[in-house]
């Protein structure tokens, strides 16, 4: 005896497409007003002036941020230098070396723990450690370790996926073909995952450019009107510029802030655009 | 009736009075039933457990140099586990463990002397799935030489290789395409090249062709028979024709247990224990 049922059945699958189809529509219709108020008030004010010229408060149309895209460059330059590294070969020994015990297991608990906690916590830890203990200052080097720390559990964690996605059969292969575990990890095992390594590290460092609350935290200025030399100059960043500029009362600076916005957006967009055409160009390719 | 058939050894097959086909034994081997052949793996009461389950249990058997042995038996009666025993990829599974002895050339593969990644270069290995690496033909087979330090023309050897696996004639004109746009029998043989590459003195077989329709699987067979004038062959397989068609030697296994080990065609005509009977009968397994 069956009850099919069949047209209450198809309903609820109806009202389920339904409900799918309208939250993420309205994900999307708030982010297009959102952009679409930023690009109104802040396109008028892009122009090459606005990139060239430093912050200026007595003189508002003439100010731009380079000072902050300079030190937006110079901490993901670093950031990248030393969260990359670090978090890929983190990932390949848990992965491919730790044996799996249970420190391996609690390691990697933490690990995702860790890219969960808030970043204005990673912002104390870096002013505690980087700025008054390692005596570094408020300077370009201490946000970027800062950074580098807020960001290498997200390496860490997206490293180890792609890892984990590579066949073990290949491993196999390659070990039955009399090679070593690093000669099978570099010939093999990297290859395989380095879209997918990509892809996380592509996203965790334009994460890390968005950040405002560590650097603030660890005391990074707002307002500066010099370019970084070296890292251990003061420094800003472009969402610490469109957080000063946001603070002041003055609509022009309001406008100023829009156009930062859409400099950081003309720089995130295109990084998260390369990193999911990656992955779309590995997932046509990936004959396994 | 088959009888008129000729077959690579001159003769016919034959049905055995079990209903299992059986190839007559080759003439070379008749010659050398006495003195036994020379022994290249021997394994002396070997116990292997995968934490407190034993998969191997108290197993002694020796594997003749240059023939092919066919470990046969149920799914799950540790035919596998043996095999992986041999050069080691047993390593891999962090639970294994191996009681007992078990040599290659007197050297004890599971002793402290015994270096896995060495003895891999000397008892190669092909998957049940063919596991070609991502990369080209050429890459495939040339790998495994060149991270070994090979000394010699490395296009001779990828030539040499393929043709051994019966491979060459249908991949010299893409040797630099990727081995993922071959066949599912063909990148079997691509592995096979691959391992012969490195021309180990054992080729352990596991399940080549589980995963290959008939007349993939028949080339492989054909090709394990060339093979094992340079090699010696270790074949493990669920299916009981293969063993009957390409082994000299059977070994049955049964719940991890060694239960008979002898010449092909006495297993598949008149085994001495009754669970071999059964088994290659169909009654189990």
């Amino acid at each position: 005896m069956f009850l099919p049922r069949l047209q209450r059945r198809r309903k609820v699958g109806r009202m389920f497409h339904a409900a799918c189809a309208l939250t993420s529509l309205i994900g999307l219709a708030f982010l297009v007003v959102l952009i679409t108020r930023v690009a109104w008030e802040g396109l008028p004010w892009l122009s090459l002036k606005f990139l060239t010229n430093f912050p200026s408060v007595l003189n508002p149309p003439n100010a731009g941020v380079k000072s902050a895209m300079w030190g937006t460059m110079w901490l993901i330059g670093i950031t990248a230098m030393v969260s990359v590294p670090v978090g890929v070969a983190a990932a390949i020994y848990l992965e491919e070396y730790a044996p799996n015990n249970r420190l391996t297991r609690f390691i990697h608990v933490n690990i995702a723990n860790l890219a969960g906690v808030p970043s204005i916590v990673y912002g104390i830890l870096g002013l505690a450690v980087f700025v008054r203990w390692l005596r570094f200052d408020r300077s370009v080097l201490s946000g970027a370790l800062t950074l580098s720390l807020l960001i290498m559990p997200v390496i860490i964690i997206a490293t180890r996926e792609a890892l984990l996605a590579v066949p073990q059969s290949f491993r196999h292969a390659a070990y039955a073909l009399g090679a070593t575990r690093w000669q099978t990890i570099r010939a093999h095992v990297l290859p395989a995952a380095l879209p997918g390594i990509m892809t996380g590290v592509i996203l965790a460092v334009s994460r890390a450019i968005g950040e405002a609350a560590p650097l603030l935290m660890i005391g990074a200025l707002t307002y500066v009107t010099f370019v970084p030399e070296g890292p251990r100059d003061a420094f800003t960043a472009l969402p610490l510029q469109i957080y000063d500029w946001c603070d002041r009362p003055q609509q022009v600076f309001h406008h100023l802030a829009a156009a930062g916005i859409l400099v950081l957006l003309g720089i995130l967009l295109p990084m998260n655009a390369v990193a999911v055409a990656i992955r779309a160009w590995h997932q046509r390719r990936k004959a396994w | 009736m088959v009888t008129t058939m000729e077959t690579p050894f001159g003769s016919d097959q034959a049905t055995t009075p079990l209903g299992v086909t059986v190839r007559p034994r080759p003439q070379r081997l008749k010659e050398t039933n006495s003195p036994p052949p020379e022994s290249v793996i021997a394994a002396d009461r070997l116990t292997i457990r995968y934490g407190t389950f034993i998969a191997v249990h108290d197993v002694s058997l020796e594997i003749p140099s240059r023939q092919v042995t066919a470990i046969i038996g149920p799914s799950g009666c540790g035919k596998s586990t043996l095999l992986r025993a041999m050069n080691r990829m047993n390593d891999f599974v962090p639970s294994a463990s191996v009681d007992g002895k078990l040599l290659y050339r007197g050297l004890d593969i599971y002793g402290p002397e015994c270096d896995p990644v060495e003895l891999r270069l000397r008892i190669g290995m092909v998957f049940q799935k063919p596991n070609p690496f991502p990369k080209s033909i050429y890459k495939n087979v040339a790998w495994g030489a060149a991270i070994n330090g090979y000394r010699g023309n490395m296009d001779e050897l990828v030539e040499r290789s393929l043709r051994q696996a019966a491979l060459w004639n249908e991949v010299k004109d893409k040797l630099q395409q990727s081995a993922y746009a071959l066949s599912g029998g063909q990148q079997q043989r691509l592995c096979i090249a691959r391992a012969i590459a490195l021309e180990p003195e054992v080729l352990l077989m596991d399940e080549p062709c589980s995963a290959l329709d008939p007349i993939a699987t028949s080339r492989i067979e054909d090709l394990i028979d060339e093979l094992k004038s340079r090699y010696t062959v270790v074949l493990v397989t669920h299916n009981m024709q293969q063993a009957a068609r390409v082994s000299d030697w059977t070994a049955f296994m049964y719940l991890g247990e060694l239960i008979e080990y002898d010449d092909t065609n006495v297993i598949f005509t008149r085994p001495n224990e009754q669970r071999t009977q059964d088994y290659i009968t169909g009654r189990f397994g």
